[in-house]
């Protein structure tokens, strides 16, 4: 491990070498959107939101993925990045089924914030209208998987951290869900141990606690950093 | 089960090895083309810089696809810090119509385990896996037998041939999807999860099999290995072009006269390949385009039909090498159902993980069939070109960054094509369903 210092937008800043730029980024105040990383899990790369410009690299990078480097300059915010940025958005809502006014998360929702912060106030792409379904067979929580964005944090926090390893992704591309156990109904898991984690960490309002209605679900995902970092601690 | 076929004796035949009658269950059969003499020279006579030395002056790239330095990424894993170290074979082969790896490791099963034992050796591996995709069990059984005959000669296990050098290998058996291809994604598989893409970095070389340094290359790369060491880097680089050595194993199909596999010396033409190899188009057709590199890769037409093959002549014309794939194509295929197949393969094998791949290529999909089926307005197209861009750039893995290729590509030579069923409602091939509308509402 070593100190290593850089540039991010334009800004001198200094970070240890085993750190990524999202980190880095965020203890200097920048912000860089993302959707699927939630500090305390694994990084999954996977929502594309975050990717950043780093000279000499004709790729974009991931800044919750990328390790930070001597020398390195990187910029987060340029009409090119808010381009992509914006489509990515406009994509997930294009793929489910999002209709904010009668979503338990209105107004609390991450992906809705997201969509404002970017200025998205189109959906430019068509509607793909999935055939989506919803299980309510859990006693305490639900899943709409109409407002699944796939970002794999129920699976992750339900795996790293509860260790109950109740939800997986299953099937493939554009097919793709969220399931528990073997796709059997939520409700029936052997395995859940009805902690809640999962319906904290997630973004939208695809998992959601039962009795609340439209606007309702405020979520705490902050409890992952700390949980993990106690036991860390504790170790 | 496909046999090999030989076509044409090129004449340096590295990979397959036409000319000799082998049995490709049988060690002694393996002695008559020169059989562990490199591992035997390898393990007697050389370090494991030198070997890497040679490798690197050889030339030799990745025949996987990217065409990556093999020397430069021996180098790379030798010199990661952490151990066990590991050397993995990627037999997972999954493009549509390709059976490169697959005629390879069938009948020249050994060839493929020397090469993965010698790069055992030069990077300090103890342990390999050759990961092979589980449609094809004739693969499975001779590996798995070359692997039972040559631990019982020594030349795997401990102290090979009398060396303290050891080194095991296992067989595992793919996952069935084409993206458990990708180097990251097999990696999980090997581990057991599930065979999804990981951002990279950190390489599977510095952060690979169960967070270890770990060496993967294809198939037909690992079948290079004891030649050149065999002949030296110095022969090996005499074939082929300044920045693509040695030879290409390419699987010919569509509309050709003689279809199969080839091995023919980098730098040739494709007029060589289609027209001398493959004996031209049959039925007195003409030739339209030539697909390389699979779902990935892109399409030629007839005015680059002198440009000689190698990773960075197809670069240039918006193609790929990929792992070998060649399908011909002729006045009666049209490149608009062309790029929408490949599009429904990247689609359907999409794993789903990153959001452009994933719904780009729905999409995407969606896009080019409203295209064939005459649906389509110029808006639409320019959405296509915006979708391509974006989830070229923006995808996690091969998988997505090489999707919108064949769009592109046809985009490139052939958009006449494109604005034909757009514009005119008609696709000039005739086959697309939107020629048969107008032909309906013309008759009607
Ligand atoms: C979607 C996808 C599928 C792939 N499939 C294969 C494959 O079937 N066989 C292979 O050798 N490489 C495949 N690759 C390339 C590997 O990731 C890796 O680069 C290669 O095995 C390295 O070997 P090489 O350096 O010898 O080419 C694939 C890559 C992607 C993105
Ligand atoms: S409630 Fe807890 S155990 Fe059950 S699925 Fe959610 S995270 Fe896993
Ligand atoms: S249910 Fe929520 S946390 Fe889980 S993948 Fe879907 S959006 Fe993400
Ligand atoms: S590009 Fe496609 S295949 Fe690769 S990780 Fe993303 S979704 Fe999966
Ligand atoms: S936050 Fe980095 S890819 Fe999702």
């Amino acid at each position: 491990m070593s100190v290593v210092t850089l540039k991010i937008d334009d800004r001198d800043v200094s970070g240890r070498d085993d750190e990524t730029i999202l980190e880095i980024a965020r203890e200097n105040g920048i912000v860089i959107p993302t959707l699927c990383y939630l500090e305390g899990l694994s990084i999954a790369g996977a929502c594309r939101l975050c990717l950043v410009e780093v000279k000499g690299s004709s790729k974009l990078l991931p800044a919750c993925a990328t390790r930070v480097s001597e020398g390195m300059e990187v910029s987060t915010q340029s009409e090119r990045l808010t381009h992509y940025r914006r489509m990515i958005i406009e994509m997930l809502f294009a793929e489910g089924n999002h209709i904010c006014s009668v979503c338990v998360s209105n107004g609390h929702c991450q992906l809705q914030d997201a969509a404002v912060a970017l200025g998205v106030d189109h959906i430019g792409v068509p509607y793909l209208y999935p055939n989506r379904t919803v299980d309510a067979s859990h006693e305490l929580f639900g899943i709409d998987h109409n407002r699944c964005i796939l970002c794999a944090r129920c699976v992750r926090v339900c795996d790293e951290v509860e260790g109950a390893h109740t939800w997986d992704v299953g099937a493939r591309g554009i097919e793709a869900r969220v399931i528990t156990d073997f796709r059997t109904p939520w409700g029936d898991s052997d395995t859940c141990t009805s902690c809640g984690k999962c319906v904290q960490v997630c973004p939208t309002g695809a998992l959601f606690a039962k009795g609340k209605s439209a606007g309702e679900m405020m979520k705490q995902s902050e409890f992952v950093q700390y949980l993990v970092a106690m036991r860390g601690r504790q170790s | 089960m496909i046999e090999e076929r030989p076509l044409y004796i090129p004449e340096q035949n590295i990979v397959l090895e036409h000319n000799h009658e082998i049995d490709p269950e049988q060690l002694d059969d393996y002695f008559k083309i020169d059989g562990f003499a490199a591992l035997n020279h390898v393990l007697t006579e050389m370090t494991p810089p030198e070997v890497i030395d040679q490798l690197s002056r050889s030339g030799l790239r990745g025949r996987g696809g990217a065409g990556y330095p093999t020397g430069l990424k021996w180098q790379t894993v030798a010199k990661a810090q952490g151990s066990p170290k590991y050397v993995i074979c990627n037999g997972d082969e999954g493009d549509p119509g390709a059976f490169m790896d697959r005629n390879v490791m069938e009948a020249y099963p050994f060839k493929v385990l020397e090469g993965m034992t010698i790069a055992a050796y030069a990077i300090g591996a103890s342990q390999g896996f050759i990961y092979v995709r589980a449609e094809y069990p004739l693969a499975v059984q001779r590996l798995k037998n070359a692997i039972r005959q040559m631990e019982k000669h020594n030349y795997l296990g401990k102290n090979i041939a009398g060396t303290p050098f050891s080194f095991d290998i296992d067989v595992r058996l793919g996952a069935g999807a084409f993206v458990c291809g990708e180097e990251t994604a097999l990696i999980a598989s090997i581990e057991g999860r599930r065979g999804n893409p990981r951002p990279r970095p950190p390489y599977p070389a510095e952060h690979g099999l169960f967070g270890c340094p770990t060496l993967i290359n294809n198939v037909e790369t690992f079948a290079n290995v004891a030649p050149i060491l065999r002949n030296g880097a110095e022969w090996f680089a005499s074939i082929g072009t300044e920045k693509s050595k040695g030879t290409k194993v390419f699987a010919l199909s569509g509309r050709i006269a003689r279809a199969g596999l080839i091995e023919v010396p980098m730098g040739t033409t494709l007029r060589e390949i289609v027209f001398e190899i493959g004996g031209g188009i049959p039925d007195g057709k003409a030739y339209k385009a030539v697909q390389t590199g699979g779902p990935s890769g892109g399409c030629i037409p007839s005015d680059y039909l002198d440009v000689p093959v190698d990773y960075e002549s197809l670069l240039n014309l918006g193609s790929f090498m990929g792992s070998g794939g060649m399908i011909v194509m002729d006045e009666t295929s049209c490149m608009v159902d062309v790029a929408r197949y490949f599009m429904e393969f990247c689609m359907s094998e999409s794993c789903g993980k990153c959001v452009p791949c994933r719904v780009g290529t729905a999409q995407m999909y969606q896009l080019l069939t409203k295209i064939v089926h005459g649906d389509a307005t110029l808006n639409d197209l320019a959405l296509l070109e915006t979708l391509c861009d974006m989830v070229r750039t923006t995808s996690l893995c091969g998988l997505g960054q090489g999707a919108p290729n064949p769009v592109m590509s046809t985009l490139r030579y052939f958009r006449d094509e494109y604005i034909a069923h757009i514009v005119e409602k008609r696709c000039p091939a005739g086959v697309c369903p939107v020629h048969k509308h107008v032909q309906q509402e013309v008759s009607a």
